[in-house]
């Protein structure tokens, strides 16, 4: 487990349809827990230290030959790096090319609800979500690039066609993140913009950071694919001068 | 699906050559019509796509592909931007198919795809870079180069979730065309990429022609 068996060092509850943000040092692993089955996590990643270098879904995918993310994966930057590698899941399929449900889209899937009306209630979405959580770091539409949809499973056609797969919905399904830099990570609870769900899915999560070990050499991210290995050599060089 | 067009390239107020590792970087207005074409075959057009009254809004692949509920970009697809409007539609194709979920070569991608020895080859997002350095009217930095579309590029996705990276379906004198539903900006790089089987490692011109409205 990679988590050793140890006690989380700070673990929190985010309800459906809310947004956050933190930065994760190098070495930490930030497990997400689908608490009930059915929820999404919006999530982008940036460096702190220079948030021009951004998480990129097409490296990601390209660079593992892979259009859902699970466990071995590692996402990329767009400056070559790695942000994290997917430790531990057990969801088995996660989004990164469906994007953001939005005002609009909330709208005319599951209706308005305005805060004034139904306060805390109200149907925020991802979009909006990410926004505010940018903003928080001077950062804004220009920033945004394709996010992750963690417990999304969206697969495809012989086609092409997107499918959205509700049967994928685990209750208490975990993915693991082990962060191989600092990482800015800005995320939300709303939900899939596919979601075909009658009403507005507000579904919970947890969110827990554990201290990680060190990568081994037979580190089953780091050999996954040789891209990978090559990706961690770049972080090496990244910590060695910056 | 494919479909010829019916327009000739004598009618044409702008034809020009982009030549492998160049740019083009170009407003083009609402109703005129833009046509890429191959000239040589399997070239891949990176293609990104910014509003000209405001380029924070831009071509956005998630929202394009999500709307139509497909992966692949041909004849009918809306090309939808991060504020969710249509800033072009694919109006002729006689390709069938392009991708826009494998993104552009970096010099920094070229490292974890290809070789760490790769990192001072020339790509795609250099020659974006310096489109947006060269050409500061257009106020646009590093911040907006986002995920873009090649065109002739064949990327298919497998049900199992895979993703693999097959020869392309064009050909020499392969194109395709659209309109544009709003004043946009273009900016393409004609990828140089020299380390990808699917243009036989030999990268090649390409040509943008456009029309006005008829």
């Amino acid at each position: 487990m990679a988590t050793g068996h140890s006690e989380p060092l700070y673990q929190d509850r985010i309800d459906g349809g809310k947004h956050w943000s933190l930065t994760v040092k190098r070495g930490m692993i930030l497990r997400l827990i689908d608490i009930e089955g059915g929820a999404n996590v919006g999530m982008l990643f940036h460096n702190p230290a220079n948030p021009l270098e951004r998480y990129n879904a097409p490296d990601t995918l390209k660079c593992q030959h892979t259009f859902k993310l699970t466990a071995g994966h590692c996402l990329y930057s767009d400056m070559g790096r790695i942000f994290c590698s997917i430790v531990e899941d057990t969801a088995g399929w996660h989004d990164t090319v469906c994007g953001n449900s939005t005002k609009a889209l909330v709208a005319e899937r599951w209706g308005a609800k305005t805060y004034q009306e139904f306060r805390n209630d109200w149907t925020q979405n991802g979009h909006d979500s990410f926004l505010v959580e940018a903003a928080k770091y001077g950062l804004g539409r220009r920033d945004l690039a394709a996010n992750v949809n963690w417990f999304s499973k969206i697969a495809t056609g012989e086609d092409g066609t997107l499918v959205f797969d509700p049967t994928a919905a685990k209750p208490g399904a975990h993915v693991d993140l082990r962060f191989e830099m600092d990482t800015l990570v800005l995320f939300h609870t709303c939900p899939h913009p596919m979601n075909p769900a009658a009403e507005y899915p507000r579904k919970p999560i947890t969110y827990q950071l554990y201290q990680g070990q060190p990568v081994a050499d037979d580190d089953p991210c780091l050999n996954s694919r040789p891209e990978n290995r090559r990706g961690f050599a770049n972080n090496h060089l990244h910590h060695l001068h910056g | 699906m494919t479909k010829t067009s019916t327009l000739s390239p004598d009618t044409a107020v702008l034809r020009e050559t982009v030549p492998a590792g160049a740019y083009w970087f170009h407003k083009v207005g609402a109703g005129q019509i833009f046509r890429i074409v191959d000239l040589k075959g399997n070239q891949a057009a990176d293609t990104l796509f910014y509003s000209a009254a405001d380029p924070a809004e831009r071509y956005s692949a998630v929202d394009t592909i999500r709307e139509q509920r497909n992966v692949y970009l041909s004849v009918g697809t809306k090309l939808m931007s991060t504020a969710g409007n249509p800033m072009l539609v694919i109006t002729a194709d006689t390709v069938g198919r392009h991708d826009t979920l494998g993104g552009a070569c970096s010099t920094e991608s070229n490292t974890v795809r290809y070789a760490l020895e790769k990192k001072t080859m020339h790509a795609c997002r250099d020659s974006y870079l310096l489109a947006v350095t060269e050409h500061e009217e257009f106020g646009l930095t590093k911040r907006d180069i986002t995920h873009n579309i090649n065109f002739f590029m064949n990327v298919p996705v497998t049900p199992e979730g895979g993703l693999t990276f097959a020869d392309g379906l064009s050909g020499p004198g392969q194109y395709v065309e659209m309109r544009a539903e709003m004043d946009v900006i273009v900016l393409i790089s004609n990828c140089p990429q020299l380390n990808n089987p699917c243009n036989a490692y030999n990268p090649t011109p390409i040509e943008v022609v456009v029309w006005d409205p008829a």
